[in-house]
């Protein structure tokens, strides 16, 4: 994109269209309101597809559910091409889609099924445990005022869901050193281990009934 | 030692106090409560200057009306001086200091060193916050952190006392004892939720709260009946927010520029109807401190008077929440006093004495 402005010669200078320009435009610089400002979001796309999820939190619920056992059977695929070596597809594949479906933010430590499917990341505090204080009457962000308060949508979509008490439990901090990394495979790698686990000490403790 | 009041430390007013059963703090605070008492805090409006007189003549106006005072951490995103700087100076008169820490300025590493710097200065309470936005303050371009949010916060804080552990699990050689407290919003959406939320606060570690502005006490009385219900008023004291409104205007602008703050039209229009807005601020606040102090499972209010400071003593007294009771004041002791009484002839009388005078009267 670009745009033609007339320099101080008389001549035309062609000049690129940045992010920047365009969210200096949208910033009103007369009636600079710094509890209003949001120049950013205000260029930025509609939330008509998070707001689809979270509405539709249930249908994702089962869906997810789904979709994480069959992640768990194809484990001997993953296994045996290596977890480092997919880990780059699939990232590639869950940070697109995700990011279409929650604008997700790629934490690596998803907890959609705890916050009714609305990605507390897009949270400007990043808040993992609730709402701040500051969510405006019309259930809108304070730093964002144009966004719904993703914590309002989080507790409308846990309110659809089969297991709509997870949003109480208490969230801890965001490792940061999992960013940018895909949770989809660190999940099946945990749950692999969890199973193997059992596994493991099931056979132990049938060992040692028989021999006793 | 004669005189001494009650929660002092009889070797020293900046010394925490002796440890109790049941207690987690040191503080005076915890004790006020526990003991089932009303309790009043307020917050101390951060000077803008590296003079420690602003703060001491600061908090000097609260005497012996609050227990304990809140040293805010940039409330609004806009530069002060810092609650732990605050807190230095409050514990040193040995007033009882509320450290605010908020995430929005300081990373886990940052903060678990100031709850333990904060505990060492002998700070024995501390709220933890998610903090305003940094769009809401004096900076706007400043990098926001939260790398903890609120709850996070609480629970390591929880973790440093109760388990003598860094987050990380490294140990501490002394673990700091802290009274934790958490804010609570009633009044802002998901209103269904907000009870749930103060459970979570309390799971994490929180024991007391101090609430927004309270404005709306039909409302604040539904959210009570659910948090009662749920059973937490047993686990956590809730501490109701007030202030004064300085006139209808104000209320106004704080309506539609501070978010999280709910003040319904019946309150603007007392105000507008009112001949001495200021005055009638004043006695909205008391109207609704006695309204509020009758709910069942509200241990004591939280005044906040932003410059209006002076405010707070009448507010207090003309409310009668004390019931009589004088929270801890600073006041010089005894012996001090006699030999400062003693000197002040030296000190400020212009004498000038020579020994050949001093012959001369002797004999």
């Amino acid at each position: 994109m670009s745009e033609t402005i007339p320099a101080k010669d008389g001549q035309r200078v062609v000049q690129p269209v940045t992010q920047a320009t365009l969210v200096k435009k949208a910033a009103p610089k007369s009636d600079y309101k710094p509890a209003d400002v949001s120049p950013q979001r205000r260029v930025q796309r509609s939330f008509a597809v998070r707001l689809w999820s979270i509405r539709h939190s249930r249908l994702l619920e089962w869906f997810y559910a789904k979709f994480a056992d069959m992640f768990l059977l194809l484990h001997p695929l993953w296994k045996g091409i290596g977890y480092g070596r997919v880990e780059g597809p699939i990232k590639f594949v869950e940070k697109r889609v995700k990011g279409f479906m929650f604008d997700c933010r790629m934490c690596g430590q998803c907890i959609l099924s705890s916050t009714g499917m609305s990605c507390p990341m897009n949270c400007p505090k990043q808040l993992r445990n609730g709402p701040c204080g500051g969510v405006r009457a019309n259930g809108n962000c304070e730093v964002e005022p144009d966004m719904p308060c993703v914590w309002v949508k989080a507790w409308e979509g846990s309110q659809n869901m089969v297991h709509s008490d997870r949003i109480l439990t208490v969230q801890k901090p965001v490792d940061q050193s999992l960013r940018e990394t895909s949770a989809w495979l660190r999940v099946t790698a945990q749950a692999a281990t969890a199973r193997e686990a059992a596994a493991a000490a099931k056979n132990e403790t049938a060992n040692t009934g028989a021999s006793a | 030692m004669i005189g001494r009041q009650r929660d002092e430390n009889p070797a020293g007013i900046h010394l925490p106090l002796e440890p109790l059963p049941g207690h987690t703090s040191r503080g005076r605070l915890e004790r006020v409560l526990r003991r089932g008492e009303f309790a009043v805090t307020t917050e101390l409006n951060p000077p803008d200057s590296a003079d420690p007189e602003d703060v001491y003549n600061r908090a000097k106006i609260f005497d012996g009306w609050v227990d304990a005072i809140n040293a805010v951490d940039a409330s609004g995103a806009n530069c002060h001086m810092s609650s732990v700087g605050i807190c230095a100076l409050l514990t040193r008169m040995g007033y009882a200091p509320i450290m605010q820490i908020a995430c929005r300025d300081k990373n886990r590493i940052a903060i678990q060193g100031d709850v333990l710097g904060g505990a060492a200065m002998g700070v024995a309470n501390m709220l933890c916050l998610t903090g305003d936005g940094v769009q809401a303050g004096d900076q706007p371009g400043a990098k926001p952190v939260f790398d903890l949010d609120c709850m996070s916060l609480l629970e390591t804080c929880r973790i440093m006392r109760d388990n003598g552990k860094f987050l990380s699990g490294r140990k501490l050689t002394t673990p700091p004892q802290l009274f934790l407290g958490a804010a609570i919003n009633p009044f802002a959406p998901p209103i269904d939720f907000r009870p749930h939320r103060l459970g979570k606060k309390i799971a994490a570690g929180a024991q007391f709260v101090q609430s927004q502005y309270c404005f709306d006490v039909p409302m604040f009385r539904t959210y009570m009946q659910k948090v009662r219900d749920l059973g937490y008023t047993e686990k956590c004291f809730i501490l109701v927010g007030v202030g004064p409104l300085a006139s209808a205007k104000t209320a106004k602008w704080i309506r539609s520029n501070v978010p999280g703050i709910h003040i319904p039209d019946s309150v603007i229009k007392r105000l507008e109807g009112a001949q001495d807005q200021k005055k009638e601020g004043k006695q909205l606040c008391i109207d609704i401190i006695n309204e509020v102090k009758e709910i069942s499972g509200v241990s004591g209010v939280h005044v906040m008077a932003y410059r209006q400071e002076e405010y707070v003593a009448e507010i207090v007294d003309e409310s009668g929440v004390l019931k009589g009771r004088q929270p801890w004041k600073r006041e010089i002791r005894r012996d001090d006093q006699l030999v400062a009484d003693r000197l002040d002839s030296i000190l400020h009388d212009d004498i000038t004495e020579t020994q050949v005078d001093m012959v001369k009267t002797a004999h």
